[in-house]
């Protein structure tokens, strides 16, 4: 199950964010904060999940702004990043040639 | 008041803020000049302001104000104020509040709009944050939507009734008669929400499981969706579906998943789906990502259900091939599974060993976890020295998060499979120089154990613990061993005998001096002190020309502040000058111990309740001048619940009693035993011991009435006895004892302690209560569990402590009136 789905840019500032699960205003930041953190820290060899406290995250770099998915155990890890492409790749048809930019302007479409 | 600024605006400005503070200012700024334009009722901007709200919601800020805000949106005319309102409740609204309940009137009725748009919506809404009070309320009308011909509404229902089904799973009967349908639909978006909805329904309800296995109609679920997925790996190029190639991997992987749930445990489907399962596997493309995933959820599949053999060597070949895949997230994904399926087919994935070895050496933390659990897995007898190898390699160079784990299996694999004494012990050697400090601490007893008993390896043993300790002596558990096993084999190393290695020649002031500079370093823990001290001790036997100094050491250290050493300094001092004739025999060789079974971390500590051996090594001499007591100080020693990991080098001379007490972090005091029995030859053994019991098995059954008694009844207090026998285990008996008290006055600290003659095995289990009530009123009730199995009369000396009218009152007992049935 996707526990949240995260577009956050490299100084750590939110562009997109969908929890499925009730989190706390507060902690949300804090999550925020420490997820990208953890990507930030990673290099381009390592792999695309990390096991974070007691679900998994799955990242995927564009540019500057990273795309991180947290899921449980049952989803499939690569159908998931596979699910991150095909996101972007639609944001790309509807803006096209999507940017950071038009991410954060465009909160309500990207939204829903 | 002027038209509030649109989003865009506002997200410009924000985006000039330079610091934190600028930004929390504009977002506080707009924040007033909403929650005033809220106030005003204003319709035409409302949906502009909600908007921003939300923006600054997901920033962080607070935003709870605009929840009612967002419910008159919903509840206008325009759609684009809908959307907004709609938006504004998934996000800042939840089942926690209040409000939303009031949203339920407004959804239904859009769930029966003109517009499929407006019902899509609604749909999406309460699929989000419906509660289970709404989902109740709105199920029907979902349910109708869930049997329209518009595939849009179709899919959004299908999603929308699995979130109804998490909240209320008693609502899924609703659901089933919409759900045989929905599998003959073109459109993709419906067949994969459909999917989703029955794989929701199988996994939360068994019932629906069997269900959807039988046949029922015509046409049974499995065989539709390997038609589907036939269809979808067969079909030419969709451009409405397409992936890189493959078309709609996202369906395929869903109905895999559906496939596996429907296949688990049961053979006729599992049947069904073994030819497209192999289809798949091969057809796939694995060029790409895409083809990957599948592959994996293949590979999965196929470990769960009850696939034929050929199946499985298929996928685990398909994991092999993974593992030498270039990506790093295929090879970790392939690490994973193969963890999962090592357990099963164990010999398929050993022929996979070499690769797994080789991503031990990766740069990511996380392949390396996955390879050092697969390859703890994978060592059995034949490949044991190459395993342990590399391992000992990995250790090396690991990351310190995964020293601890891997010294721990280390050790576990050394044990199981170890070739020879020697190779086993050489490999502890290596870890505990390489990895010492981040053993854990219960590895210390189980060397020390394993050690003792490789009597033939003894010179070998110290000698090389010597050489590792002369350099470095800053890893705690590897002084600690290695003080232990010089303080016990201390003469084979002077005297210079190795059969295995290079004897070296060490005189016993190096030796002195290297446990001394033990005892002074700053850098050894108190624990570690105390193992230094003991070694000197016992050395005062073995050694012969050194023993002045020894007990010039020993003194210094009678005035410690540590006073666990202090302690010990003055009792071996107390040897050295009133006992002088003991000493011998007390220090004397530590017998082959008992094996003690260990589960790795969470054992059951065997402790004999004492933090330190030494102190037990001190015990003999005092019960040996009082033969009669009932080693009354070793049990008030026990009143701490102490379970630090003891060495169980308990001075036992019978073998047999290596087992501790279970402790019980519950009860006030549980007592078992501690073998006190004296070491050696010349103290005679007090009559009554004391032994533990290793935990029994739980008997569950009642023996026909034995009769129960009264073991004791004296000013006021009565104690009687009832006894079970257990079936399965017929020299256990299991007495319970009540504790009443017919004074006027409570008695509390009640504190109830047994012995039993030597050839019995006593456990006490934690009393109900340490109070006693007055008059009767109440009684406290423990559990005893005697095992005789040399079926002798049972008899039981019994002593009993409690406060009474403000005074300490004690008594000693001996129950002898046992009935014939309760041990023969």
């Amino acid at each position: 199950m996707i526990k949240f789905f995260l577009m956050v840019n490299k100084q750590g500032q939110t562009r997109l964010s969908k929890y499925y699960e009730h989190i706390e205003i507060h902690k949300r930041t804090m999550l925020e904060a420490e997820v990208i953190k953890n990507c930030l820290s990673r290099s381009k060899d390592q792999c695309s999940f990390i096991e974070y406290k007691d679900f998994k995250l799955v990242y995927r770099q564009y540019a500057a702004l990273f795309v991180v998915v947290g899921i449980n155990e049952t989803e499939n890890e690569m159908a998931v990043y596979e699910l991150i492409h095909n996101f972007v790749e639609v944001l790309d048809k509807y803006f096209s040639r999507v940017s950071e930019l038009d991410v954060s302007f465009l909160v309500s479409e990207s939204h829903l | 008041m002027p038209a509030p600024i649109r989003l865009r605006e506002l997200i410009r400005t924000i985006r000039t803020a330079r610091t934190q503070a600028e930004e929390r200012e504009m977002i506080q700024k707009e924040c007033a000049a909403i929650r005033s334009s809220f106030r005003e009722e204003d319709n035409t901007y409302r949906c502009r302001n909600v908007a921003k709200l939300l923006y600054m919601h997901m920033l962080g800020y607070p935003a709870h104000f605009g929840q009612l805000e967002c419910l008159k949106l919903i509840a206008s005319q325009k759609f684009t104020d809908k959307r907004i309102g709609y938006l504004g409740a998934m996000l800042l609204l939840d089942e926690r509040q209040d409000v939303h309940l009031l949203m339920t009137n407004c959804i239904k009725n859009d769930l029966n709009h003109s517009t499929q748009y407006v019902q899509g919506l609604a749909l999406c809404t309460l699929g989000c944050m419906g509660s289970s009070e709404m989902c109740r309320d709105l199920a029907g009308e979902v349910e109708k939507l869930l049997k329209t011909s518009n595939s849009y509404l179709r899919k959004k229902a299908a999603l929308c009734a699995v979130h109804v089904i998490r909240k209320v799973p008693e609502l899924m009967e609703m659901f089933l008669p919409a759900t045989k349908n929905l599998l003959n639909e073109k459109n993709h978006g419906v067949l994969h929400t459909s999917v989703v909805l029955l794989t929701e329904m199988c996994e939360r309800s068994p019932d629906m499981l069997a269900h959807f296995r039988k046949v029922i109609s015509s046409s049974q679920l499995v065989p539709q969706l390997v038609r589907i997925l036939k269809n979808l790996i067969m079909s030419g190029y969709s451009p409405e579906h397409d992936v890189s190639g493959i078309s709609d991997p996202f369906l395929q992987v869903r109905i895999l998943r559906l496939l596996r749930i429907l296949g688990r445990n049961d053979d006729d489907s599992s049947e069904a789906m073994n030819d497209i399962l192999a289809q798949v596997a091969t057809n796939t493309e694995t060029s790409k990502n895409v083809g990957n995933a599948i592959l994996y959820e293949t590979v999965l599949t196929i470990m769960d259900i009850k696939s034929e053999s050929g199946l499985r060597v298929l996928a685990i070949n398909i994991l092999g091939r993974f593992l030498l895949n270039n990506d790093k997230n295929i090879r970790y994904v392939a690490l994973t599974s193969l963890l999962k399926t090592v357990q099963t087919d164990h010999n398929a994935v050993q022929r996979h060993r070499s690769t797994i070895v080789d991503c031990l050496k990766d740069l990511d933390v996380s392949i390396k976890r996955r390879a050092m659990e697969l390859s703890f897995a994978l060592v059995n007898g034949n490949n044991v020295r190459g395993m342990m190898k590399e391992l000992l390699y990995f250790l090396d160079s690991c990351e310190p998060e995964f020293k601890a784990d891997c010294a721990s299996g280390i050790f576990l694999a050394a044990e199981k499979y170890a070739p020879s004494k020697r190779w086993h012990i050489d490999t502890i050697m290596r870890v505990l120089t390489t990895a010492g400090s981040y053993v854990r601490d219960d590895a210390v007893p189980n060397l020390i154990q394993l050690i003792t008993n490789s009597v033939e390896m003894h010179a070998y043993t110290v000698q090389r613990l010597y050489k590792a300790i002369l350099g470095d002596y800053s890893q705690q558990p590897l002084v600690q061993v290695a003080s232990w096993c010089i303080g016990e084999y201390g003469d084979l190393l002077v005297s210079g005998q190795c059969e295995e290695e290079e004897p070296i020649q060490v005189t016993e002031d190096e030796v002195l001096d290297i446990l001394e500079s033990v005892l002074i370093s700053n850098m050894s823990a108190s624990v570690t002190r105390g193992y230094a001290l003991t070694a000197i001790m016992k050395l005062s036997t073995r050694f012969t020309c050194t023993v002045n100094r020894i007990k010039k050491v020993v003194s210094i250290y009678g005035s410690s502040i540590d006073v666990e050493l202090q302690q010990r300094a003055v009792e071996y001092n107390a040897l050295f000058k009133k006992y002088d004739h003991m000493r011998p025999a007390l220090l004397e060789r530590m017998p082959v111990m008992e094996k003690v079974t260990t589960n790795g971390p969470t054992e059951i500590v065997q402790t004999n309740g004492e933090t330190e051996p030494a102190v037990l090594e001190t015990k003999p001499p005092h019960s040996g001048l009082q033969p009669g007591s009932q080693a009354n100080d070793l049990l008030d020693l026990l009143g701490g619940n102490d379970i630090t990991p003891v060495i169980p080098t308990a001075p036992t001379s019978k073998p047999a009693s290596a087992g501790g007490e279970l402790l019980d972090l519950l009860g006030d005091l549980n007592l078992t035993g501690s073998p006190v029995s004296a070491p050696a030859s010349q103290i005679s053994q007090p009559p009554f011991l004391l032994d533990g019991l290793s935990s029994q098995p739980l008997f569950n059954d009642i023996a026909a009435g034995i009769p129960s008694i009264t073991a004791y009844n004296k000013n006021g207090l009565k104690i009687d006895f009832t006894f079970e026998r257990s079936n399965t285990n017929p020299s256990v008996t299991v007495i319970t004892i009540q504790a009443s008290n017919s004074t006027e006055l409570d008695m509390t600290d009640f504190v109830f302690q047994a012995a039993v003659p030597k050839t019995f095995q006593l456990q006490l289990l934690s009393p109900s209560s340490s109070v006693i009530p007055a008059f009767n009123s109440g009684t406290i009730t423990q559990v005893i569990k005697v095992l005789n199995p040399q079926k002798q009369q049972l008899r039981m000396r019994i002593k009993l402590t409690y406060n009474h009218k403000g005074s300490a009152m004690q008594d000693l007992a001996e129950v002898n009136n046992f009935p014939p049935q309760s041990w023969q």
